[in-house]
C-alpha cells in the first residue's frame, strides 16, 4: 500500500512522528498566538477597550462613588480584572466559531491528531490573550494609584484565581461557539449576556448600595466572589459587610468553588456540542 | 499492487433529520486512478467525501481509505490520506509557508524535513514569490494552490478533492488540472467532486453520476457516453449552394437530418463509424465539396439530461450550477 509516492519533493518522506497531545496542542496556540501577531487589533478587547473602562469609571464615576476606607481606584481594578477573565468566553468563543466558520476546524480534524488538541489550543491561547490583558490592567492600575498591599503569595494567589475562573469560563466559551452559527451571532448573543453579569455584582459599585433584590442577585453572583477575593488577597477596599451573602464572606473559598462547578457543567456541554458540530 | 483498492465507498448511508442526503452510496476507486463523483449543488458529492475523510460519522455504512476502515479505525484514514475542501481552507493570516508548516507539524513530520519540504512545494506550485506574504493577499487561483500544496506535505497515497476548480478562472483551472495529473502520474490516487462535466472528462478515469444521494450511473467516461444515444455524423459544406442537394443525399443514408444554413452545417444521428464511412462515401462520390466531417460524442451533459430528465444544476438553479453546465458546454 506504501508503493504510492509523491510529488516532486525530491528526498523520501520520513515518517510520521507520534505526537503528544501536548505538542499538538502547542501546534495550535502557535497558530493562534501568530494570528494575534499579525493581527493585533484582536488584542483591543483586551487592552485599548479596558483601560478605557478604568479611566472612565475611575474619572467620571470615581467622584461620586464613596467606599470606605479606600479609593475608589482600589476598589475598581479588581472589578475590572474580573470583568477581563469573564470576556474571554467571548474570546474562545469568536476565535472558534471564527475557525469553524472557515473550514479551519474541518482541516485540522482530517489530521492525524487528537481533536482535543485543536480545543486545548484555543483555551491556552484565549488564556494567554486574557493574560495580556491583565497585565495591561495592572500597569494602567499602578500609574492611576492601584496597589497590591498584601503579600506577594497572596497577591500570585489572586492572579492564580483569575487564571483558574478564565479556565472555566474557557469552557463555556467553547459550548457557545459550538451552539452558533456565525460569528456574528457568538458577539451579539455574549456581549448581550457578558455585559449584565459583569455590572450587576460587585464589580464597579458596592451591593450594599443596591435595592435589597438586587444586592441578593449581585452578592451570588460569582463574578462577586472572584472580584471580592482579589481584592481581599491585594489588600484592596474594605471586607464585605457582615450581613453579605455566603460566597463574599469566603470569597477565595468560592471563586474555587464556582470555577469547579463550572467547568464540570461546562466542559461536558462543550465537548458534547463541538463532537455534534463537528460529526455532520 | 496493482488491483488494490484505495477508496471503498460501502453502502454509505447519511441522513440529516428526516432528509437523507447519502442514499446507499456504493463504488470502488483502484490504486493510482482517479474517480469522478459528478453531480449538481445538493446532490450528496460534499457529505460523501465528508463521511470517506473521517469528517462526518456515516448513519449506516461505512468506507475504506487505503484499506482501514473510515468507522473503525479514523486515526489510520487520517495518516493515509489528504484533502482539499470546498472552500480553499488556508490559514488566510498565516504565511504560505507557514501554512505548510503548520499542517505538517500536526501530521508529525520533523521540523528539518519540513523545512526543506516547504521550499519543495512552494516552488512546485509556482508560490516561491508569494511565500512569505500572508494568505489573505493572494488570488483565488494562488490559495488553491497552496491548499493544494498543504495537502501534499505529508505525501499522502489517497487525495481528496471537493470541488477543487470552483470559482477559479479558466486559466488557473487549467493550471491545476495539469498539478492533479502529474500526481496521478507520481501514483497517487485521487478522488474528486466536481458539478463542471468537463473537469471529469478531463480527468477522471472513472465517474460516478449522483443525484439526490443516489448514483445514477457509473462508468468510464466513454462508456457513460456511449449509454446515453447515439453519436451524430456532422459535416461542413463548402459552398452556401450545394446546401440543399447535400441534405437531400443525407435523407438518402440516415433520419432526422439537421440542417443549419448560417454554419453550413448538417448533422444525422449515426450508430458508429460505419455509418459515418457509407456518409464520407457517399459525399465523396457526389462531388460536393466538405470542409470538415467527423462523429460527435454526445457530452457528459447529454448524459447528465439523459440520466437524470433535467440539466446538470441544482434543483432552485443556483448560479454555481448553471455556470458550471455553461463552461462545460463551451
Amino acid at each position: 500500500m506504501t508503493t504510492t509516492t509523491q510529488t516532486r519533493v525530491t528526498e523520501q518522506r520520513p515518517p510520521l512522528e507520534r505526537r503528544s497531545l501536548i505538542q499538538q496542542s502547542l501546534t495550535v496556540v502557535w497558530r493562534n498566538l501568530l494570528h494575534i501577531r499579525r493581527m493585533p487589533e484582536m488584542l483591543l478587547d483586551v487592552t485599548i477597550q479596558p483601560v478605557m473602562f478604568v479611566l472612565l469609571f475611575a474619572y467620571v464615576f470615581g467622584g461620586s462613588i464613596d467606599v470606605p476606607n479606600s479609593s475608589y481606584r482600589e476598589f475598581l481594578l479588581p472589578g475590572i480584572m474580573a470583568q477581563t477573565m469573564i470576556f474571554s468566553s467571548a474570546v474562545v468563543a469568536i476565535g472558534l466559531t471564527n475557525d469553524l466558520e472557515k473550514g479551519i476546524v474541518d482541516r485540522f480534524k482530517s489530521l492525524p491528531i487528537s481533536r482535543a488538541s485543536v480545543l486545548i489550543g484555543r483555551s491556552v491561547s484565549s488564556l494567554i490573550h486574557s493574560s495580556i490583558g491583565i497585565v495591561v490592567m495592572a500597569l494602567t492600575g499602578l500609574a492611576i494609584g492601584w496597589r497590591i498591599r498584601e503579600g506577594v503569595v497572596d497577591a500570585a494567589l489572586a492572579f492564580l484565581l483569575l487564571l483558574l475562573f478564565g479556565f472555566a469560563m474557557v469552557w463555556l466559551g467553547i459550548w457557545v461557539g459550538s451552539m452558533m452559527r456565525s460569528v456574528e451571532a457568538v458577539q451579539g448573543f455574549m456581549f448581550t449576556v457578558m455585559f449584565p453579569l459583569t455590572f450587576v455584582a460587585n464589580t464597579f459599585a458596592r451591593p450594599e448600595d443596591m435595592p435589597s433584590w438586587l444586592r441578593l442577585i449581585a452578592e451570588w453572583n460569582p463574578v462577586s466572589a472572584l472580584t471580592a477575593a482579589c481584592r481581599e488577597l491585594w489588600g484592596n477596599g474594605p471586607p464585605a459587610s457582615p450581613d453579605a451573602a455566603l460566597p463574599l464572606q469566603h470569597p477565595v473559598l468560592a471563586t474555587v468553588f464556582w470555577s469547579i462547578a463550572f467547568t464540570l457543567i461546562f466542559a461536558p456541554l462543550a465537548m458534547a456540542a463541538f463532537r455534534r458540530r463537528s460529526q455532520d | 499492487m496493482v488491483g488494490n483498492l484505495a477508496v471503498e465507498a460501502i453502502s454509505l448511508v447519511k441522513r440529516f433529520g428526516d432528509t437523507v442526503a447519502v442514499d446507499n452510496v456504493s463504488f470502488s476507486v483502484p490504486e493510482g486512478s482517479v474517480m469522478g463523483l459528478l453531480g449538481p449543488n445538493g446532490a450528496g458529492k460534499t457529505t460523501t467525501v465528508r463521511m470517506l475523510t473521517t469528517l462526518s460519522v456515516p448513519t449506516s455504512g461505512t468506507g475504506k481509505v487505503a484499506g482501514h476502515d473510515v468507522v473503525k479505525e479514523p486515526e489510520l484514514v487520517r495518516r493515509s490520506m489528504g484533502l482539499t475542501g470546498q472552500a480553499a481552507t488556508v490559514d488566510e493570516l498565516l504565511t504560505g509557508r507557514e501554512n505548510i508548516r503548520l499542517i505538517g507539524r500536526l501530521y508529525g513530520l520533523p521540523l528539518a524535513y519540513l523545512r526543506r519540504a516547504a521550499d519543495d512545494l512552494l516552488e512546485q506550485f509556482s508560490l516561491t514569490e508569494a511565500a512569505d506574504r500572508i494568505a489573505k493577499t493572494y488570488s483565488g487561483g494562488m490559495r488553491r494552490r497552496l491548499d493544494l500544496a498543504v495537502s501534499l506535505v505529508a505525501a499522502p497515497p489517497v487525495l481528496f478533492l471537493d470541488e477543487p476548480t470552483t470559482g477559479l478562472d479558466p486559466r488557473s483551472r487549467v493550471e491545476l488540472w495539469a498539478i492533479l495529473q502529474e500526481l496521478v502520474r507520481n501514483g497517487t490516487t485521487l478522488l474528486l467532486t466536481t458539478q463542471y462535466l468537463d473537469e471529469a472528462d478531463t480527468l477522471a478515469d472513472q465517474i460516478v453520476v449522483v443525484d439526490a444521494g443516489r448514483v445514477i450511473a457509473s462508468g468510464t467516461p466513454t462508456q457513460l457516453k456511449d449509454e446515453s444515444g447515439a453519436a451524430r455524423v456532422v459535416l461542413t459544406v463548402s459552398d452556401d449552394a450545394d446546401l440543399p442537394r447535400a441534405a437531400e443525399l443525407l435523407r438518402r443514408c440516415a433520419d432526422e437530418v439537421h440542417v443549419d444554413s448560417a454554419s453550413r452545417r448538417l448533422s444525422a444521428p449515426a450508430s458508429g463509424l460505419t455509418e459515418m464511412t457509407t456518409i464520407a462515401q457517399v459525399f465523396a462520390e457526389s462531388g460536393i465539396a466538405v470542409d470538415d466531417l467527423g462523429l460527435q460524442r454526445p457530452s457528459l451533459d447529454d448524459v447528465f439530461l439523459h440520466l437524470t430528465g433535467h440539466r446538470a444544476e441544482s434543483d432552485d438553479g443556483a448560479p454555481a450550477g448553471e455556470r458550471g453546465v455553461e463552461e462545460a458546454l463551451r
